[in-house]
């Protein structure tokens, strides 16, 4: 299977273990990543914030490329960049007028026919094409799986189909062998992009979300965005700061725990690039105290 | 107090504005809670969420610029927590887009919305220059805009360790292509100023 991709700036930088684990599954899982020529980064939260037609405008370059490309489907790793990219292909689609207003800007035809996939869009493909008969050392953790906001938010352009307790990531991680545990803060937000500008406020809201994971007996918390793990990995100093309690308990992206299920080798999946030690415990028994979880209904 | 329903032709209140650029019409609020309950920076806002649309529905000269002062747009996340909540679906992440674009327009940033703003900027610079976000000169380029030079000192040489910072940026081929896009759309958005009122302490972004 051929699929488009559109890397995103992070991935080239402060999360290319995110871009080498995607890489080093991709060939294992049987799909090719064609890489968008030449394209642009989204705008982030910046673009969106100061300049209306800019937030559609970036996208939209990155979207003419593809098309011109002859990619039908895009691959948008980052979390936040695919919420800018389905956003901008939902607007373009419904309003024939802001269309040709944006082709007109970008200097490119642009229709939005190529299709924007997150990654758990792309990974679940893979689950039902025999993910699991592809697993050679059985990730056995217990994880915490953390959406943050655009793979559930805004409902009608995430694929996650329950906004509140979405369960696609926990099924793709229990084909390779963990156990998800079942917790509070699965789609609240971590602080974004105000990461640097306000790190305080982040350090609050990232600092709950690692807490409830470690109180809830994970080993370590799977992440599908580069701004979230900056915020739970990087910024785990200011975490440890604000809580007065230091917590060890390491961020993977998905593709990395995928990887390791995989069976392949912790540095071409690039865990050596985290801030926290990834350090997990050798193959725990494979529900230790099962009285500690009971599986009853879910909150919602 | 009645909901319009359709576009205002001429739009003279905020909230009128608001409907004009978002299509999202804060009279549809009836003042549950429900934004302010899940927003995870509420408790820090000067207005709670559902406070801002209120002061919207109300629509007083003086009550529309506390709205553009304060410092509850800079802080909403966009995380759409309160959008995906809402019973009344006021879509208020767009809301605030809008509400943080007219407070930069008419010079009513927020002071402690300073840093928020200049990171934003740089971040802006950076793609307007290169194409594509750098982020060693994102980060140098917000510390001069704000002065705040040692911070995350600790932080840049553990990123180097890692192989995770890359000291020049990825410029693009089609460097000026993105150039002449920022261009074209700080021209559209002067240009839809003129019809917005009190622009004149207009700063481009």
């Amino acid at each position: 299977m051929k699929v488009g991709f559109f890397p995103g700036c992070s991935l080239e930088g402060s999360a290319r273990e995110y871009n080498e684990s995607l890489q080093a599954i991709a060939p294992v899982l049987g799909f090719e990543l064609s890489e968008v020529p030449d394209w642009n980064c989204c705008g982030a939260t910046a673009a969106h914030t100061l300049n209306h037609k800019l937030a559609l405008a970036l996208p939209a370059r990155i979207l003419a490329l593809a098309e011109k490309a002859g990619l039908t489907e895009l691959l948008v790793p980052c979390s936040a960049c695919y919420t800018r990219l389905a956003a901008t292909r939902d607007e373009l689609i419904h309003d024939e007028a802001l269309r040709r207003d944006i082709s007109s800007i970008i200097e490119l035809p642009v229709t939005g026919r190529t299709k924007v996939l997150n990654v758990l869009d792309v990974l679940a493909a893979c689950a039902s094409d025999g993910l699991k008969d592809k697993v050679r050392k059985p990730f056995a953790h217990k994880v915490a799986c953390y959406y943050g906001c655009y793979l559930t938010r805004p409902e009608k352009l995430a694929s996650c189909k329950r906004a509140e307790d979405p369960q696609e990531m926990d099924d793709i991680l229990r084909l390779v062998g963990a156990e998800p545990v079942d917790w509070a803060f699965k789609v609240e937000c971590c602080g974004a992009g105000l990461s640097v500008s306000r790190t305080g406020s982040v350090a609050e809201l990232s600092g709950r979300i690692v807490a409830d994971a470690a109180d809830r007996g994970a080993e370590a918390i799977i992440v599908a965005c580069p701004m979230c793990h900056t915020n739970l990995d990087l910024r785990r100093d200011a975490i440890t700061e604000k809580r007065q309690t230091p917590y060890s308990i390491p961020v993977l992206y998905v593709s990395q725990a995928i990887g390791l299920a995989l069976g392949l080798s912790p540095r071409s999946l690039g865990l050596h690039r985290h801030h926290v030690p990834v350090r997990l415990p050798e193959r725990p028994a494979p529900s230790p105290e099962p009285a500690l979880q009971p599986s009853g209904p879910k909150e919602d | 107090m009645s909901a319009s329903a359709q576009h205002p032709t001429h739009p003279e209140t905020l909230s009128e504005h608001v409907q004009d650029a978002t299509g999202e019409s804060v009279f549809n609020c009836y003042q549950c809670g429900k934004c302010t309950a899940g927003c995870p920076l509420a408790a820090e806002m000067d207005f709670a969420p559902n406070q801002i649309l209120r002061l919207l529905q109300l629509g007083l000269p003086g009550m529309e610029e506390e709205v553009l002062k304060s410092l509850s747009i800079w802080l909403c996340l966009t995380c759409e927590t309160c959008a995906a909540r809402c019973p009344q679906e006021v879509e208020l992440p767009k809301i605030m887009d809008y509400l943080r674009q007219q407070s930069l327009k008419r010079g009513l940033v927020h002071p402690k919305a300073r840093d928020i703003l200049a990171f934003h900027q740089a971040f802006l610079d950076s793609i307007r220059k290169n194409g594509r976000l750098h982020e060693v000169g994102l980060i140098s380029a917000y510390k001069l805009r704000t002065f705040h030079l040692l911070q995350d000192v600790l932080v840049a040489p553990k990123l180097l360790a890692r192989g995770k910072l890359s000291l020049l940026p990825h410029g693009i081929a089609g460097k000026a292509d993105v150039a002449r896009i920022f261009a074209k759309c700080a021209a559209a958005d002067a240009e839809a100023g003129r019809h917005e009122p009190q622009t004149d302490k207009a700063e481009q972004p």
